[in-house]
């Protein structure tokens, strides 16, 4: 008998990334051994380059929350830190964590994680990463240093903001990355991941934009959050990731001259009947049925929000090598949900209409204020600007009781059948000869 | 209604005092502030929890006006269309009583760095309402005085720079060096009223102290500098006995705020609540910031660095989490915290168990809850509360 996990296509670039984190997860596995100091920190804002500058090993928690959540061990995680006297209102990434680490800390891989030497608190686009931190600070008793991004306000970067973040990474980030390991800050070898990061970030955007093609050659949510793993965690400006990110062009590329459409989890996706743009993140217990539900229904993701959480490079950034402290700290300033309600909203209107999606679908999820407060304006204004529909379903990141597959997808089958609606009427009105929005 | 167990308030000078505190409380038209904007010709600038530098509005010539939602005196409809049934009450009575045209004689808005929702309301503020001045007041979270207190500094000037655009006059060094003295004296006059709870928490109670620093959400700060101080007085001479109440700290409430029956039903339960973290907003920094630096735009960002208080919204360098709290709940003489949070609230709820950890190892016992803003039902808490304060008495050493 086949098992499901056998059964599941897989895209070859996804092979090469699962090759990419085994090998990771070995190396903090045996960290000790290697004499590798372990940093966690989070996934937006991350600066792996100048950890990997320093050769330390990063973890990312929230990776560890969503891979448990996939693995479906993430119930008995929350269940734990709820025992431990967690409310049940707050973000579940932060009790899958914490229940995990009193569980024994097994990572995905099966192996234990090791306890961190270093908290690197990159507080960026989300106020519970630092009460995340300062939690595992008393489970770990071990130092933080704390990276404070100041969010985007007023939808803009300002100078002074750019100096607060080089000054923070100047004084407090670098120094204790230099206590930490006992060797210098080698900027040449920042400059050096940071070169690298610009030419796998290249071919991430063109992989992200080749969306634009019909039949899209991509999923940009559900492909999307594998699409952006070594960028968004311990690879970036790494050789492996730029030879990923240049077979992933090279892959998606040929679906394109072919006209295929992308690989998924039940096989290649046949006709494209709906082109969505997605805001929030996935849902992550449920991550293989909720794609399932769109795939049933011919429903492609052409653009996503959330592929743009741990770094912002469809609008032009690069890591740039030439100023390097400062490019990191635009980096983090320029984080998806670092940005503004109104910016985000320009973003969503400009994907509906370059990528000439049919409309915008939200994932809310209950754990994220970060993501999920406004969210139904964003809604409004979205049908507003575009007259395009938009359609909400809500879940969780990592807590299977706030995900309700019949709720979600009768949510979603009503949500194309608008647009199918919509569609009718429009063509009904273009017989008529009357004018047609778009 | 009066009851038996808790103090007339009518009675003697603090009646008109109470009477005119409980009326700019329950004013959700706010018509004290429309009052003063006629008579002065001034703007006002609404301001949400916690950090509002109020000092850079009252050095523009415009009235800062403290937020605080709409606890339960509006029934919310327009502003549930806006937020998920899992974010807090606060943001949907703002949006409620903004949408409604209350907010209408405001003009502008101050959302300081506190959490995500708060942040993003700002964002929703400049889509919904674009002809207002909205500002997102990010705080530093380094406080390096060199680094994060430089950054805020400069941050304070560009706020003001926006604040004198809007209300026509500049913030210069000697209109702020002037209006912080004017804060340094309210804060003063609200740090003898929480002195005066502490030492004596029969004769200033926690609701009427509450309502009298709130009323400074609306009132002139010398005005009400001069309020304060007139309670201060009128509850430190009145005849008031004390009972046999358990002294609590309350600790949770510092955006989102408990209904007023919610603060009147935990004293009705027995405690006196010696300190709380209810219009934390009014009572920071800690102590002067006159004298922190020549420069009044460095001695503002300096003294939120050194002398704000410890609360969820603000990071705990020092790895210390709790003890802050800790130390407060000893000094107040407390004998148990009410952990009282809003439900929802990340940042107290996350915080929380490190906080009962951090009071565990102290030996210092509490309780906690979850409450809305428009909660209308105390019973419950009433029983918690009162079960709390009566374990207290019965079986503490005290």
């Amino acid at each position: 008998m086949t098992s499901e996990a056998d059964a599941i296509q897989k895209e070859p670039s996804m092979l090469v990334q699962k090759a990419m984190i085994a090998e990771h997860y070995e190396k903090l596995a045996h960290a000790k051994e290697l004499g590798k100091k372990v940093v966690y920190t989070f996934v937006p804002g991350n600066l792996t380059e100048l950890m990997n500058a320093f050769d330390v090993l990063p973890v990312y928690p929230e990776i560890n929350a969503l891979s448990s959540a996939m693995r479906q061990k993430a119930g008995r995680y929350i269940a734990e830190a709820e025992r431990l006297g967690h409310s049940e209102d707050v973000c579940t990434y932060v009790k899958c964590d914490i229940g995990m680490k009193r569980q024994g800390n097994v990572g995905p891989t099966g192996q234990p994680l090791p306890p961190p030497d270093l908290l690197l608190l990159s507080y960026t686009g989300c106020f519970t990463f630092m009460k995340w931190f300062e939690l595992l600070r008393e489970e770990y008793g071990c130092p933080v240093v704390m990276l404070h991004t100041p969010y985007q306000g007023d939808g803009e970067i300002t100078d002074n903001m750019r100096r607060y973040v080089v000054e923070q990474l100047e004084r407090e980030v670098i120094p204790a990355f230099e206590r930490l390991t006992g060797t210098r800050y080698d900027e040449d070898r920042l400059k050096a991941a940071m070169a690298k990061s610009a030419q796998a970030e290249d071919d991430m955007v063109a992989v992200l934009e080749s969306a634009k093609h019909r039949p899209s050659p991509i999923d940009a949510y559900f492909g999307g959050v594998y699409y952006i793993g070594p960028m968004f965690t311990a690879f970036r400006g790494t050789a492996g990731a730029a030879e990923y990110y240049a077979q992933l062009r090279r892959e998606v590329g040929g679906r394109v001259a072919s006209g295929e459409g992308p690989i998924t989890p039940e096989g290649p996706m046949g006709e494209q009947r709906y082109r969505l743009v997605v805001e929030g993140p996935p849902n992550w217990t449920n991550f293989r049925e909720l794609w399932r539900m769109f795939h049933e229904e011919g429903a492609v993701v052409v653009a996503s929000s959330y592929t743009k959480v741990g770094g912002f490079y469809d609008q032009g950034f690069r890591h740039d090598a030439s100023r390097p402290l400062e490019s990191l700290a635009d980096y983090c300033m320029g984080c998806y949900t670092n940005r503004s309600l109104p910016q985000r909203l320009d973003l969503l209107e400009r994907y509906v209409r370059d990528y000439e999606a049919d409309g915008l679908l939200i994932n809310s999820v209950k754990s994220c204020n970060s993501f999920s407060a406004g969210q139904l304006l964003l809604l409004r204004e979205i049908e507003k600007r575009t007259g395009r529909p938009a359609g909400f379903i809500e879940t969780d990141l990592v807590d299977r009781r706030y995900f309700s597959a019949a709720n979600v997808k009768n949510r979603i089958e009503s949500y194309l059948q608008m647009i199918g609606e919509k569609r009718r009427s429009r063509g009904a009105r273009g017989a008529r000869g009357e004018e047609v929005r778009p | 209604m009066h009851t038996a167990d808790a103090p007339d308030p009518t009675s003697g000078a603090l009646g008109p005092i109470l009477a005119r505190a409980d009326a700019l409380y329950h004013d959700l038209t706010l018509s004290a502030v429309r009052e003063h904007k006629e008579a002065h010709g001034a703007k006002a600038i609404g301001c949400l929890p916690i950090w509002a530098p109020r000092e850079l509005v009252d050095a523009a010539g415009m009235l800062p006006v403290g937020l605080h939602g709409a606890g339960d005196r509006v029934e919310v409809i327009r502003g549930d269309a806006y937020f998920q049934s899992y974010i807090c009450q606060i943001p949907r009575s703002t949006i409620e009583v903004a949408l409604t045209g209350r907010y209408d004689l405001l003009d502008g808005f101050l959302f300081p760095a506190i959490c995500d929702v708060i942040r993003n309301l700002s964002g929703m503020w400049k889509i919904l309402f674009p002809g207002k001045l909205s500002r997102y007041v990010d705080v530093p979270q380094n406080f390096d005085p060199a680094v994060g207190g430089a950054f805020f500094a400069r941050e304070l000037r560009a706020l003001a720079e926006d604040l004198s655009a809007l209300s026509g006059r500049p913030v210069t060094d000697e209109a702020l060096h002037a209006s912080i003295a004017r804060y340094d004296e309210n804060r003063r006059a609200i740090g003898e009223l929480m002195a005066l709870r502490e030492r004596a928490p029969h004769k200033a109670t926690a609701s009427e102290s509450y309502l009298v620093i709130r009323a400074g959400d609306v009132l002139p700060v010398e005005e009400h500098t001069a309020f304060v101080r007139a309670y201060v007085a009128a509850a430190e001479a009145s005849d008031r006995k004390p009972r046999d109440h358990t002294r609590v700290v309350v600790t949770g409430a510092f955006c989102e705020q408990p209904p007023l029956g919610l603060i009147r039903t935990l004293e009705r339960a027995g405690t006196y609540i010696v300190w709380d973290d209810m219009t934390l907003g009014a009572r920071w920094p800690e102590g002067d910031v006159e004298g922190e630096d020549p420069d009044p735009f460095v001695a503002l960002a300096r003294a939120y660095i050194a002398r704000s208080p410890a609360t969820a919204s603000r990071y705990e360098p020092s790895g210390e989490k709790g003890v802050p709290l800790a130390r407060l709940t000893h000094k107040s003489r407390a004998e148990g915290v009410i952990f009282a949070a809003p439900s929802f609230c990340d940042p107290a709820l996350l915080d929380q168990p490190m906080l009962t950890g951090a009071l565990d190892r102290e030996g210092v016992p509490w309780t906690a809850f979850k409450y809305a803003e428009n909660l209308g039902q105390f019973q419950v808490i009433r029983e918690q509360a009162g079960t709390f304060a009566d374990s207290i008495r019965l079986w503490s050493d005290r």
